[in-house]
């Protein structure tokens, strides 16, 4: 039960991007085409997934343990720097299509501020190894939602006669706007 | 002269918020009140004049291959400077701010600056860089945070300017944060082309 108010919760109801505002650069930068966010999303996904458990355990045994708690945030950062590192040269290996979509923002996903901040709030939370796990996938699939259903709003803004000065990023953000406040139905869910 | 332009230019032309689009996250994330916007971007600017000074100053050192790891640990160790002395001085400030002090240390206009200015340039030069990247940061989330304060609790910097029965609550949250902003950002492309 409790794990299933995590993931409504992060899903929907504090849906990472719409209403906690983290991780709103690729939101912006990569939903330009529904094929490209979805790379992305997934890229993010694995990052978040992975930096989630290996800051937990460092957390948990090596800062907690040695009363270095306030090398969080330098410590975290470093290991998703050197994560995202491995990601791309995997996938520069395994899918160089896909390496070419992402292009630029893939070394972006270091300053991410999604996966730094789901590491930091999952050791505010205090959750379990199970928890942060569930939790960061959570999280995941609602930055890749969010991601998706942009993406798509804006492929068919592209078609539609947008006043000239709203042209581009403004009406994209006033998009972005509306979305969430269909989100914000969700509240009160959990 | 140049260097007034180099400090000035953060506030229209370059400004990182409006005009190049950086920092995102804590621009929608902590402006439901100009205060909290005053309060991150000073923090925000803290942190970029300090590892402009010191990216500047340690550029040639470092090898080119793991400058942005080099620059991203600058950045995180003034970041834990600042999260530490605002916990301990303004800890309602603090409160409020929440998870989006951590994170100056991922918002792409400290690095951004590090990598594209600081790097390639001197001490005093990268110094008024940051510290007019970081008003002009600061700027843009006070004028945000102060049109939703406004609009959203009638209120700003807690002086009342109309009653509380009158406001539309939807400004202070996340759909007015975005809305608020691209029409802000209209605002500045028109006034751009003049």
């Amino acid at each position: 039960m409790s794990y299933l108010v995590i993931v409504i919760g992060a899903i929907l109801v504090n849906n990472i991007v719409l209403m906690q505002f983290l991780g709103i650069c690729p939101f912006l930068g990569v939903s330009k085409r529904i094929s490209t966010a979805i790379g992305m999303a997934g890229a993010v996904a694995f990052v978040m997934v992975l930096a989630t458990i290996v800051t937990y355990l460092i957390q948990k045994y090596v800062l907690d343990n040695f009363g270095l708690a306030f090398l969080q945030t330098i410590a975290f950062i470093l290991v998703i720097a050197s994560l995202v590192q491995m990601v791309e040269i995997i996938l520069k290996k395994v899918s160089p299509p896909m390496y070419q979509a992402l292009g630029i923002f893939l070394p972006l996903i270091t300053t991410n501020c999604a996966i730094l901040g789901v590491a930091i709030l999952t050791v505010q939370k205090e959750f379990t190894l199970v928890e942060s796990v569930v939790f960061s996938i959570s999280h995941a699939i609602g930055f890749g939602l969010a991601l998706a259903l942009f993406a798509g709003i804006r492929e068919h803004l592209d078609m539609q006669d947008v006043p000239k000065g709203l042209k581009g990023t403004p009406i994209a953000l006033i998009a972005a706007g509306i979305l969430a406040m269909a989100f914000m139905g969700f509240s009160g869910l959990v | 002269m140049s260097q007034w332009k180099n400090f000035s230019k953060g506030f229209i032309k370059e400004n990182p918020v409006f005009v190049l689009l950086l920092g995102m996250c804590p621009t929608l994330g902590v402006t439901s009140s100009a205060i909290n916007g005053l309060g991150m971007g000073l923090a925000t600017a803290f942190v970029l004049v300090m590892s402009n000074i010191v990216v500047s100053l340690v550029k040639n050192i470092i090898p080119e291959k793991v400058r942005i790891p080099s620059f991203i640990v600058i950045i995180a160790a003034f970041v834990t400077v600042v999260q530490l002395a605002m916990q301990a001085y303004l800890p309602s400030l603090y409160k409020s701010l929440g998870l989006f002090i951590p994170l100056i240390v991922v918002n792409c206009i400290v690095l951004g600056r590090a990598e594209a200015f600081a790097s390639k340039n001197n001490l005093v030069s990268s110094a008024i860089d940051g510290l007019g990247i970081g008003l002009g940061f600061s700027f843009a989330l006070v004028l945000l945070g102060g049109i939703r304060e406004i609009l959203g609790s009638g209120k700003i910097f807690d002086i009342t300017i109309y009653p509380e029965n009158y406001v539309t609550l939807l400004f202070v949250l996340s759909p007015g944060a975005f809305i608020v902003l691209g029409y802000l950002i209209a605002l500045i492309n028109r006034i751009k082309k003049n």
